[in-house]
């Protein structure tokens, strides 16, 4: 009786044992894999400053009025004026649908093919 | 261990003397010993218990002190490198009020050298040369050949230069990481920011430290790393801060100023929208402060808030507001403007002869010297230094800049009679133009005194009452009739209402005694006049302008028409609607259809 307990025993330890290794092993991946995350998100972190301060420095007010003059051919972009205000019933009533007069082009009917699959 | 012996001799044999039985005495020794042994033991259990506990106990704090620190602490910001401990590198940022960027960090590299390691010093030298124009070959030759076994090379490299210096093959050439400040709008704005520089600088790090403007004044704060998420929010607008250099310097170059400077200010919080001094600088690459000629001629100097000027006839404002606030005149009360006015040897002339009297309204709108010294005369000296001080001219404006902390209004030593009959006109007190534009806001936004700040704010106190609402709506008047038919008549922008008051200063001689031919000019404005939402200054140093056959000096020709050309532009960006003045008539038009 006593020698199974003592051997019942040992067994335990040595699966104890075991079983810590194992969970320190699994920890220590966990503890690297959360320290590889970290430096993906610092360096995302990183790449999204610079594409702040990119975003910042395209959008610069100088640059802008630049690409404005530049384009002034093709945009007509003028700077805001207090004569672009008015009031909602100034504003015409919209017309009939834009997209009535258009002409089609590449269009075909869906049902004709639908009905050809059909037969 | 000595045993006692359970049938010890003497006991027996007495025992048997007496009769008794010699076994009793071994059953009790026996007994006894027994009892021994089981105290030993149950003191060793006891022990070996306690110290299980004991271990137990530490176990268990352990664990709960680790639950508690992980409870309690504060999540870590992820970094993408490790060092540079020691060194804080992180600044927070610094964006305008509507969250767009006007500082930011960007990580670069800083290129050193380590002789030891070096193969071929002469070929590094070459190609370093050859890369970097600045650097001279001879000299980096002799560094590396020297003694020292650190050299830095440069501090910022771009990352095309990176490439091209690992394109050496020279393993002593290394690069370490540096956060620097980026101020991606270039000089827009550069008064306000001011700039930063690298202060202590290890390998992997180096500090940045702001030299001027809101970077010095709130280093603490941007470098608190615990802060370092959370961007300061400043009350300028960038985009009306780029129309307002924009049209300033336009209005410098026709007028072949010196200088110019505007601040526009919301009228009722104190919050700055723009402050823009002209010449500007970049603070990407902030220039070495001017060691000759005088400070005021640098591009550093923040004429906005660091100059001190006498501004002229815009402090005739404050001269009406305290008399209709005192109670001894009203709009229509006529004042006594008879020219010129004698006061010892010293006599006060209108730029035009208006007749014997005007209403103190008139006084205003045709801006008369005399009649404003008359009125200030009715006010007398004390009150009217008094009031000065309640308008914060007596000290420096308590704004969120170094700079401004140390520009002090420049007062007279006594304030006489004849000090108080100038500055009624706005002669003989030197102020910045950020100190005007707060007291112009506390005259319109119904008399409560503002403090200007920088920084946006979502609630702000009302201020103490400086003068009635009454009399400033009074003011309000006036100021519009000065644009109607004044002094600023050029300032009127269709649909905004402005109103406002111009000034027009002969410079002090830099050496004291007399006035120049060169003038300060400037133009105080409100708009929406009615009901005041901004307050605009703007400030022309020494304008001149060739218009209708004259060479024009007064702010009617020079401050005001940018004054208009800024709120045009400018008002449309702030959300202002402008009044449409047929607004009934078009009503009808939509019934009658």
């Amino acid at each position: 009786m006593r020698l199974l307990l003592y051997v019942l025993s040992a067994f335990s330890v040595i699966a104890l044992a075991y079983w810590a290794y194992l969970e320190n092993y699994k920890t220590q991946e966990v503890i690297g894999e959360v320290r590889a995350l970290q430096r993906d998100i610092g360096q995302m972190h990183e790449e999204l400053a610079v594409l702040r301060a990119e975003w910042a420095y395209l959008n610069r007010p100088d640059r802008l009025r630049q690409l404005v003059e530049m384009n002034f051919d093709r945009l007509g972009l003028l700077p805001l004026a207090p004569e672009q205000f008015a009031r909602v019933d100034e504003v015409a009533y919209p017309g009939p649908a834009p997209t009535a007069g258009l002409a089609l082009t590449d269009a075909r009917d869906v049902r004709a093919d639908v009905q050809g699959a059909d037969q | 261990m000595i045993r006692t012996p359970l049938r010890p001799l003497a006991p027996v044999l007495d025992a048997r003397a007496r009769g008794e039985n010699p076994d009793r005495i071994e059953r009790e020794n026996l007994r006894q010993r027994r009892e021994d042994i089981r105290d030993r033991f149950r003191l060793r259990s006891e022990g070996r218990l306690l110290v299980l506990a004991g271990l137990f106990l530490c176990a268990f704090i352990v664990v709960g002190f680790r639950m508690g620190e992980l409870a309690a602490s504060e999540p870590r910001e992820p970094s993408g490198r490790g060092g540079g401990a020691q060194i804080a590198q992180a600044r927070a940022d610094i964006l305008d009020r509507r969250g767009r960027i006007l500082a930011t960090n960007m990580l670069t590299r800083a290129l050193y050298a380590q002789p030891p390691l070096m193969v071929d010093k002469a070929q590094a030298a070459r190609e370093l040369a050859r890369i970097f124009p600045d650097l001279d070959e001879e000299k980096l030759l002799a560094q590396f050949s020297g003694s020292r076994k650190f050299i830095w090379i440069k501090r910022k490299i771009s990352p095309e230069q990176q490439q091209a210096v690992h394109d050496i093959g020279e393993p002593g050439l290394l690069f370490g990481p540096r956060e620097m400040r980026l101020y991606p709008n270039g000089a827009i704005a550069a008064h306000v920011l001011g700039g930063a520089r690298f202060g202590e600088q290890g390998v992997n790090a180096a500090e940045i430290v702001g030299v001027a403007g809101v970077e010095k004044f709130f280093d603490d704060r941007l470098r608190d790393p615990a802060r370092a998420s959370a961007p300061l929010v400043l009350s300028l607008d960038l985009t009306v801060q780029a129309a307002i250099e924009e049209v300033l310097a336009g209005g410098m170059e026709i007028m072949g100023a010196k200088g110019a400077a505007a601040i526009l200010m919301d009228a009722r919080t104190g919050e700055v929208i723009s402050l823009a001094s002209l010449p500007d600088f970049d603070p990407n690459a902030r220039p070495r402060p001017q060691v000759t000629g005088s400070a005021a001629d640098s591009p550093l100097f923040n004429r906005a808030v660091q100059g001190v000027y006498e501004l002229g006839s815009v402090f005739k404002t404050f001269t009406a507001a305290q008399a209709m606030e005192l109670g001894l005149l009203g709009p229509d009360s006529m004042v006594d403007t008879q020219g010129p006015l004698k006061w010892g040897r010293f006599t006060i002339k209108d730029f035009h002869d208006y007749g014997p009297e005007l209403s103190l309204m008139d006084v205003i709108v045709k801006s008369s010297n005399i009649g404003a010294a008359n009125v200030a005369r009715m006010i007398n000296a004390d009150r009217q230094k008094e009031f000065m001080r309640r308008l914060g001219f007596f000290e420096p404006t308590p704004f969120e800049m170094p700079e401004a902390r140390q520009a002090r209004p420049l007062l007279p030593p006594r304030w006489s009679e004849l000090s108080a009959m100038t500055i009624s006109y706005g002669h003989g007190i030197s102020v910045s133009p950020l100190h005007l534009a707060a007291a112009y806001a506390a005259m319109v936004n119904g008399g409560r005194q503002v403090t200007p700040t920088l920084v946006r704010q979502d609630v702000v106190e009302p201020g103490p009452q400086v003068i009635a609402p009454e009399v400033s709506r009074a003011l309000r008047t006036m100021l519009r009739q000065v644009v109607v038919r004044g002094t600023a008549s050029f300032g009127d922008v269709p649909g905004y209402d402005v109103g406002g008051k111009t000034g027009t200063a002969d410079k002090p001689k830099e050496n004291g005694g007399g006035y120049m031919e060169e003038v300060i000019s400037t133009f105080a404005s409100v708009f929406p006049a009615e009901d005041p939402a901004y307050v605009l200054t703007v400030t022309f140093d020494e304008p001149e302008i060739l218009a209708a056959g004259e060479m024009r000096r007064t702010a009617g020709w020079t401050a005001v028409p940018v004054a208009a050309e800024i709120i045009r532009r400018v008002a449309p960006l702030l959300g202002l609607k402008p009044e449409i003045a047929n607004q009934g008539q078009a009503g009808i038009t939509l019934v009658s259809q």
